[in-house]
């Protein structure tokens, strides 16, 4: 066997972040994101893909101005979606951010785990189309790879020679998260450097009508006014399309190869389940926050800073608000929601998160939410609201809730 | 890597050709295959016009015309799947702690059955580009995240631990039992109801296969299209299906005195970083997934009694799979039967995984080992031992399963007798 | 007369499976395999899928494997639009 050692779970190995890449509604590229993010400035915008005017909800994070071709290969632009073309492009700035050279790391301890909520739409809906009006034979072989889940783990281990562990998470806006938590099982397992993260891109006409059943997407029109999470004018969420990959390395490892000093560590990881509808009891992210924290033995008074769902509608927005209260007291963490600057990602939204938190832990400053009008003084939350706010940031927490109950929480926490 | 010693105490399976657990291993025993002209849709004018479906009334498996149709089919396999499993298991489900019972279900295609229908309607069978969104139904968001499968199993075994969908493709259904097990053996939760579900068989993956000419073309002998490592081979049949467990540390399934049908000892995946189809012909990535798997189960590979195949009765696979067990298992894999089930109940993608691991446990404890079905010429390049056409009773105590996918994802999972002794 | 021409088929590969930035397809490819020219088993069952769909020139599924260069191409289209018409 060549690589993968064997280890017990007593001397399992630190994993930590040594590399982001990001493209999101409000800036491709890390550093651009996020400076974008620190300014307040918004991706959300009238949706501009497609023609969205007889649609009850108009807004969207679109990624703007992003020319696929422009940053990968043509011969692989034209075989992936649009949800693969984001995270293909945030792993090659992931990897340069890491300076890892992958074609000199044994091929087998490198893994590769992402997170996927619906698939290719956009690519989907065009070879649908196509088999309905010509039938089966205008179909592209390229359908057969580009519209599944699994299409990114799968290229991204391709383009690299990454040949160890691989995954993909679904569990709707959870699922970054989980992939995260995921790839830490690959680091303990044995891996030196695991891809990983989340994208998605889910606004093609008939992707973003499939959301329209819920009720959960606001009929708002303004983008200004649209999402907004813990607010008394919250009235529903608006989507948006890519994410971040990460790059999530065995400490030791990377310390032999010479990386420079890491965003932090991936020091707590839980995944929980609402109970079922109509049981009465409280959901289950309490529960998820008090294992998350226990298993990066941390204390609720050792976290800094919350990186909250924030779902913008106000059943979910109540729900979260009493778990925070009820795990680090009322107004006892600031609490943000820089997704209100992109809209709700899925399985983009979570991996997106954890780089904000990353990134807030290396700057000491945390990010601002917006738009939110007035705030919701029963929630009982101190909101970081319209500006930064710079304070001492040791350990982050990011919280991710998915459709259906699915609920996952990291904590992040400042190495060195 | 962390030592896995999962029990598998409770079953259940929706198969083509056998719904429920114990008409699915007399149909795999028997040989007699699935797959026939599909009817599910006309399919004139496709390529492949063969698939294995299942004969699956959801309302007979207790669902109510609102599961029904809330569900897309591949939730509707995984639940009926769940709820035999477990009643199988004996688990008294209100002494279960709920955050500390998981749900992991692998599953390749989503609900793409029940996604095409409604986009046929939204878009007017493909004249709208910008489809008419008053035509979306409830449960449309739902067929658009697969995620909603895991919800379902979830509610129906009252899990509230850790829940997802793993989707790796074909893998998926190897994959999702071994994230399982690594739940377990992390002290992430007491109980995994685990296993996969797919159900595949609509136009638009019909046409998939059609367009990367993956299925076979044996459309006027539909019994006989799949052939896994037979010199007539010509692809694979899509197939359709679910598989759920109960898994718990085999510990606690000792202390509940619960039967115990089989164990996980080993998981490994790894991927071939070389094409999304197209496999190397030297099968070396699998044969590292098999020996790292082995390797968790601290076997050797004489340990190992049978070997379920992928055998997906394409050309190259089965030629890079017969290579891989070569490599891993050097002299044992000219002894160790090795059987592909897929001749019978088909290719079901992310839900195959865990439909042959049921095969596998079922080997284990009732001591026979399936055949692999319309194999009548071998393919010389592939000359192990692959059971044709006929079931062998064996002792069996260990088995080597496993699975090769698009991404390039190759998964091997160890199963063993109760009894069964590290090397 | 030739009825499809390299310059159609180069109209293919540009639109339907991308250039690879080593690969300059308007040097001497004709007899360039292509695999060399960067196109795997995929990008050549989506080649003959176009042909297929803009020309009405099926190429059958044994005939893929033994179009490995352009000229060969070519000259199967050639060979078979005479039937089409």
């Amino acid at each position: 066997m060549t690589g993968l050692a064997a280890r017990t779970a007593d001397t399992a190995p630190t994993a930590v972040f040594t590399g982001i890449g990001v493209t999101a509604p409000n800036g491709v590229g890390t550093e651009d994101w996020w400076a974008a993010t620190l300014a307040g400035k918004s991706g959300i915008d009238e949706i501009g893909g497609f023609d969205a005017r007889t649609y009850p909800s108009r807004l969207a994070g679109e990624v703007k101005d992003f020319d696929a071709a422009e940053h990968l290969p043509a011969r692989l632009v034209v075989e992936t979606s649009r949800m693969s073309h984001f995270a293909l492009v945030a792993t090659a700035m992931a990897l340069d951010d890491a300076a890892v050279d992958p074609a000199s790391t044994p091929e087998y301890t490198m893994g590769v785990v992402t997170a996927n909520a619906s698939g290719g739409a956009e690519f989907g809906q065009r070879e649908l189309q196509k088999l309905w009006r010509g039938g089966p034979r205008d179909v592209s072989p390229y359908m057969s790879i580009a519209w599944f889940y699994a299409a990114t783990t799968g290229q991204i281990s391709i383009r690299y020679g990454m040949r160890g562990p691989c995954g993909v998470a679904v569990a709707e806006q959870a699922g970054g998260l989980d992939a995260l938590g995921q790839a830490r099982r690959v680091v303990r397992s044995g891996a030196a450097l695991v891809v990983t993260g989340g994208t998605d891109s889910s606004l093609s006409p008939a992707g973003f009508v499939s959301q329209l059943p819920t009720g959960l997407l606001t009929t708002v029109t303004d983008p200004l006014r649209a999402y907004q999470p813990f607010g008394t004018e919250a009235s529903g969420y608006v989507p948006g399309e890519g994410g971040a990959i990460l790059v999530l390395e065995d400490a030791a490892a990377a310390r032999r190869r010479g990386a420079g000093r890491p965003y932090g560590e991936l020091a707590g990881y839980a995944a929980a389940f609402d109970p079922r509808p109509g049981s009465g009891r409280p959901p289950a992210l309490a529960r998820c926050l008090r294992t998350a924290l226990d298993d990066a033995r941390l204390r609720p008074e050792d976290v800094d800073v919350v990186f909250a769902d924030g779902h913008g509608t106000p059943g979910h927005d109540r729900e979260e608000a009493r778990a925070l209260a009820e795990v680090f007291g009322p107004h006892g963490v600031p609490v943000t929601v820089p997704k209100t600057m992109t809209g709700r990602l899925y399985a983009g939204g979570g991996a997106l998160d954890a780089a904000a938190a990353l990134l807030a832990l290396r700057d000491q400053v945390v990010p601002p939410t917006v738009h939110v009008t007035r705030p919701d003084p029963g929630h009982g939350l101190d909101l970081v609201l319209g500006q930064p706010r710079e304070i001492p940031l040791r350990t982050a927490v990011v919280v991710a809730r998915g459709h259906g109950g699915f609920t996952a929480v990291t904590v992040l926490r400042r190495t060195g | 890597m962390r030592p896995m010693d999962v029990a598998i105490t409770g079953i259940g399976v929706m198969a083509p050709g056998g719904l429920g657990r114990e008409a699915f291993w007399d149909r795999v025993l028997s040989g007699r295959a699935a797959t026939r002209r599909v009817t599910f849709f006309d399919p004139a004018g496709f390529r492949c016009q063969v698939a294995a479906e299942a004969d699956f009334d959801p309302a007979a498996h207790g669902l109510t015309p609102q599961e029904v149709r809330r569900m897309d089919r591949a939730a509707q396999l995984a639940v009926a799947a769940t709820d035999e499993a477990l009643a199988d298991g004996g688990l008294d489900l209100s002494e279960l702690d709920p955050g500390r019972t998981a749900v992991t279900v692998g599953n390749a295609v989503g609900c793409t059955t029940g996604l095409e229908q409604e986009y046929r309607v939204l878009s007017d069978d493909g004249r709208q580009w910008s489809v008419d969104h008053t035509f979306a139904v409830p449960q449309l968001y739902g067929y658009l995240v697969p995620s909603s499968i895991a919800a379902e199993v979830a509610w129906r075994a009252g899990a509230e631990g850790p829940a997802s969908v793993v989707s790796s493709g074909c893998t998926s259904g190897i994959d999702a039992l071994g994230q399982a097990a690594e739940l377990l053996a992390e002290g992430s939760a007491d109980v995994v109801v685990a296993g996969s579900t797919d159900a595949p068989i609509s136009p638009i993956t019909m046409a998939c296969f059609d367009a990367i000419k993956a299925t076979s073309t044996y459309n006027d002998d539909p019994e006989h299209a799949c052939r896994p490592f037979d010199r007539g081979r010509r692809g694979l049949v899509l197939g359709e299906g679910a598989a759920m467990f109960v898994l718990e540390p085999t510990a606690r399934a000792r202390r509940r005195g619960a039967r115990i049908y089989a164990r996980i000892l080993g998981y490994a995946g790894r991927a071939n970083g070389f094409h999304m189809t197209g496999l190397r012909a030297d099968g070396r990535e699998m044969a590292e997934a098999i020996t790292a798997a082995l390797d968790q189960a601290r076997l050797n590979p004489q340990d190992i009694d049978y070997v379920n195949a992928h055998g997906s009765g394409t050309r190259q696979n089965d030629r890079h799979e017969t290579a891989a067990v070569k490599t891993s298992l050097g002299e044992r894999a000219h002894e160790v039967p090795m059987s592909s089930i897929k001749a019978v109940v088909g290719h079901s993608l992310g839900a195959i995984g865990s439909i042959e691991a049921a095969a596998c446990a079922l080997a284990i404890e009732r001591g026979a080992v399936p055949p692999t079905a319309n194999l009548r010429e071998r393919d010389p390049e592939c000359d192990l031992d692959y059971v044709p056409l006929t079931a062998r009773e064996q002792r069996v105590d260990a088995v080597l399963s496993v699975g090769s996918g698009f991404g390039g994802f190759q998964s091997a999972l160890v199963l063993a007798a109760p009894d069964k002794a590290a090397a | 007369m030739s009825a499809f021409t390299l310059d159609q088929l180069k109209t293919i590969l540009r639109e339907g499976v991308g250039v690879d930035e080593a690969v300059d397809l308007d040097g001497p490819i004709l007899d360039t395999p292509f695999s060399s020219l960067g196109y795997d088993s995929l990008a050549l069952l989506e080649i003959a899928a176009r042909i297929q769909n803009q020309y009405g020139v099926a190429i059958r599924d044994e005939d893929v494997e033994l179009l490995a260069t352009p000229r060969a191409v070519l000259e199967y289209v050639d060979a078979h639009l005479a039937e089409v018409a």
